[in-house]
Order: structure tokens, then sequence, then C-alpha cells
């Protein structure tokens, strides 16, 4: 398991700035377009969507996460099941967080338009969140499991993670589409599981590069003591990034 | 032969407010169609047009007669009273008062107006969807009766979205039932801007209350299903 680049890279379809690009630095690491100060005055907190197909252990990242990281950060987790409460449950039965913690949008049987076309109910449920168990460090918006094109929309997180299984296919990455192909971070789990399904990693790497060009891939094995460390690396980096920039 | 080449004023306006894409958080919405195809009472285009007519004269009347006043400038905050004695479902008022939330923000994008920010700082929670469209209707630059119309099909348009997925329904015949209803939602929407201007000369008590128990009832217990598609 590795994480192809450890510096963070511009975000999709964002174009540095004049400035920044004679600079070469690289532009603030956030492209949302979401207000980042609270109606208080206060930043909010960086939001990080994760999509992603069914199955392919988008809120198993969620719980992996939020228990690594929330003895030190305020966290909070917005679900988009395409069935009600489902992913909610699981995170809540698996105590990963505290319930007034999580909560979840219903999406009327389109989860990509819940987090791209019309993103008010999430929002909404993220904004609640700041004001009732605030100030948050990190949100994560899990999508409801969706197919390859489900993009989650810039108004709504400042950068995310698409999530994809070696099970389903090592052919995936090949196949592309806007989630391979743009996301913030590709995440390809459950790589234990690749000697039993015939997947090869190094193909799916190979073709995640080819997609993806310089944008960080992280293979995981969350049955794995600390499996998640590689995406751990990079939510510290987006963190770092977006503290730097309100400093 | 002559040509009418006069429109009602930023027709072009109404056609974003009134677009099923506006991004507003009614996709989430089903408008009691949920309910109605697991109690086996929508089940093809034929009791979706049933169910529409209803709802249309119902619930349909009464949003579009608030969203009519509030764009005639009648008091917002009067009109929200009177929508929640209108709604005497819990779930279908914290529905309304969500909905009236996520449209003000999208209105709040398109038209910035200090009569929608005055209604946001009244009612951080959302005031109900009806109101809210109305006040922004008005902000866009529209009347009382693209208000109406707007807030009528929406009374139609939803469920009928909804059926498409919830049935695997022929797109082209749940289209087909709301280009059929077209000559009821202008009847009610007329209706609505009457009464309106009623409640513009007298108090909001002119407006209608026409109510569907039904739907009221149906909302309360499709509130409380641990799974389901669609907020309501």
């Amino acid at each position: 398991m590795h994480l192809d680049h450890p510096e963070t890279y511009p975000q999709r379809y964002s174009h540095p700035s004049p400035a920044t690009a004679l600079s070469g630095k690289h532009p603030a690491p956030t492209s949302s377009s979401a207000p980042t100060v609270r109606p208080d005055g206060t930043r909010r907190a960086l939001r990080i969507g994760l999509g992603g197909p069914v199955g392919s252990g988008k809120t198993a990242t969620v719980a992996a996460i939020c228990r690594q990281l929330r003895d030190e950060l305020s966290i909070a987790v917005v679900t988009n099941d395409i069935y009600t409460r489902e992913d909610a449950e699981f995170l809540l039965r698996n105590a990963v967080l505290p319930a007034e913690r999580i909560t979840a949008v219903e999406t009327g049987a389109c989860p990509h338009t819940a987090i791209r076309d019309d993103i008010s109910a999430n929002l909404e449920a993220v904004e609640d969140l700041e004001e009732t168990v605030g100030p948050l460090d990190l949100v994560l918006v899990e999508s409801g499991g969706d197919n390859l094109t489900a993009t989650f929309s810039k108004g709504l997180v400042d950068a995310q993670i698409f999530v994809i299984d070696v099970a389903g296919g090592d052919k995936i990455p090949r196949k592309g589409g806007p989630g391979v192909s743009t996301a913030d971070l590709l995440v390809v789990n459950k790589t234990d599981l690749a000697p039993l399904v015939g997947a090869d990693l190094g193909v799916m790497a190979r073709d995640a590069r080819t997609q993806r060009g310089e944008l960080p891939v992280a293979f995981t094995s969350l049955t794995e003591p600390d499996g998640i460390a590689p995406v751990i690396g990079w939510v510290r980096e987006r963190l770092a990034g977006w503290t730097a920039a309100a400093a | 032969m002559t040509i009418t080449t006069t429109a009602p004023a930023n027709r072009a306006a109404l056609l974003v407010l009134a677009d099923g894409r506006f991004p507003a958080g009614g996709h989430a919405h089903s408008g009691g169609a949920e309910a109605a195809v697991a109690a086996g009472r929508l089940y093809d285009a034929t009791s979706l047009e049933a169910f529409c007519r209803g709802r249309l004269d119902t619930a349909g009347l009464v949003a579009a007669a608030l969203a009519a006043a509030a764009a005639a400038g009648v008091d917002p905050l009067l009109l929200d009273e009177a929508a929640d004695a209108r709604t005497p479902s819990p779930a279908l008022r914290a529905t309304a008062r969500k909905l009236g939330r996520q449209m003000m923000r999208a209105a709040r994008a398109c038209w910035p107006s200090p009569v929608l920010d005055a209604l946001a700082a009244a009612r951080p929670r959302g005031a109900h969807q009806p109101v809210v469209l109305g006040v922004t209707a008005s902000a866009a630059g529209l009347g009382p009766l693209d208000a109406a119309h707007a807030a009528a099909y929406e009374a139609v348009s939803g469920p009928a979205t909804a059926a498409v997925r919830l049935l695997s329904l022929d797109p082209f015949d749940a289209t087909a039932v709301l280009a059929r209803l077209a000559p009821d939602l202008d009847r009610v929407a007329q209706q609505a801007v009457d009464s309106a201007r009623l409640a513009l000369d007298s108090d909001v008590d002119a407006l209608p209350a026409a109510s569907a128990p039904l739907l009221e009832i149906a909302a309360e217990r499709h509130a409380a299903w641990p799974v389901r598609l669609f907020a309501s």
C-alpha cells in the first residue's frame, strides 16, 4: 500500500491565479466556492466529500477516519444514503462518533443530485452541524453509493475522495469517469482481496496514473491494522493547508 | 393574421424559477407520492393523474394562494402563520419550512433582495416554502399570477417526477399527465390570485384553506418510516 505523492496537488478544474502561476506555487488547497466564514465570523470546518460505487467501502473509510482523528479533531459526518439512514446507523452502531455529530440527508432516489446539482439539503445539514455541535475542524460528506460519474459540487466540499475497490474489478481505473479521473484522492480499497478476485494492483495503479496524471492514489486494506494510514496522511495535509490558508 | 408580441414581464425569470432543476431541494420530495405508491393508491399514469388533481385543488391551491399573496405584498410573516394554520400535519409543516429554507438559499443567490434578507433573518430556520416562493417571485420582478403558477405547477410536477422513479413509469406518460393538467393549473393559479387580492384588501383569512386529509395522514406515517427514498 502506498500514497503516490506526498504533496498537495492543485484542485480539479481550478486554475492558479496569475500570481500563483508566476510564483510557481500551488493555489490555496481549496476549490470550494462555499464561503469560508460562518455567520458569526469564525472560519468554518474543512469539508471533504467521499463518493464511489455501492459497497466500495465509503462508510468503512469514513468510520476509520473518524476513529483515527476524533481524539484530536472536532469531526462531524453527513451521510447521503440511497435508502435513508443505513449508513448513518452503521456509524452510530459502531459508535465512531456521538449521535449528534451524524446527520442523514435524504436524496429522493438520486444521490448524485444531492451532492452535485442541488446541494441545498447537504449545505443545510453541514451548517446545522456546525451550529449545534461546532466549532468543527472537519466535516465528512459521504455520498450514497452511485456510479462512476458522481462527483461533488465545489459549492459543497473543499476536496473529494473517490473510493473504489479491487473486488469491483481491476478495470475500473481504466474506465475512468469524472470520479476516478478528477477526485482529489482516489482510494483503491480492499487490496487484501486482490489475490482472491484476480485483481492486478499494478495494472490498477498504472491505469489510475493514466487517468489522473499527478493526482494521488491510495491503496488501502481496512481490515489491516492502520490500513487507513495513507488516507489519514492525505486528510492531514488538507487540514494543514486549510489551517494555513486561514492564517 | 396578427401575432401578439408582448409577453408578460420577466417571463424568462419565471422559467428559471419554475424549472424543476432550480436547486431548492425539491428533487428529494415526492409530494406524498411515495406514501401513495406504498398504499397502492398510485400505481399507473391514470392514478397519477387522479392523485395530482386531488393535490392541485387542495394543497396546490393553498400553496398557490400563499405564493400569490406573498408576491402581492402581503406580510410574509402573517402568511407564514396562515400556512401553519393550513397545514395540520407537523411533518408537512417541518417539510415546508425545510424546503422554504432551501428555496431561500437559492433565491438569495439568484435574485438578491432586501425583502428576501428580511424574511431570512426573521425565519432563520425557514419560512413555509410557498411564502418564500412568493417573495422570491417579487424579487425576480414577477407578479402574483407568476408566483401562483410556479407553486401550482410544483404541486403536481414533484409527484409526477417521483412517480417515474418509484414506479418506473414511462416518463412520456407522466409528462403527458402534466400537460393534460395545464388548463387546471391555469384555473387554480387564477383562483389563487383572486383570493390573494382579497387577502391584500382584508386579511389572510381570505386565503383558501382546502385540505387533503389523506395527504396529511399519509405524510405523518411516511415521516415515521425507517427506510424511504424521498424525504416527504
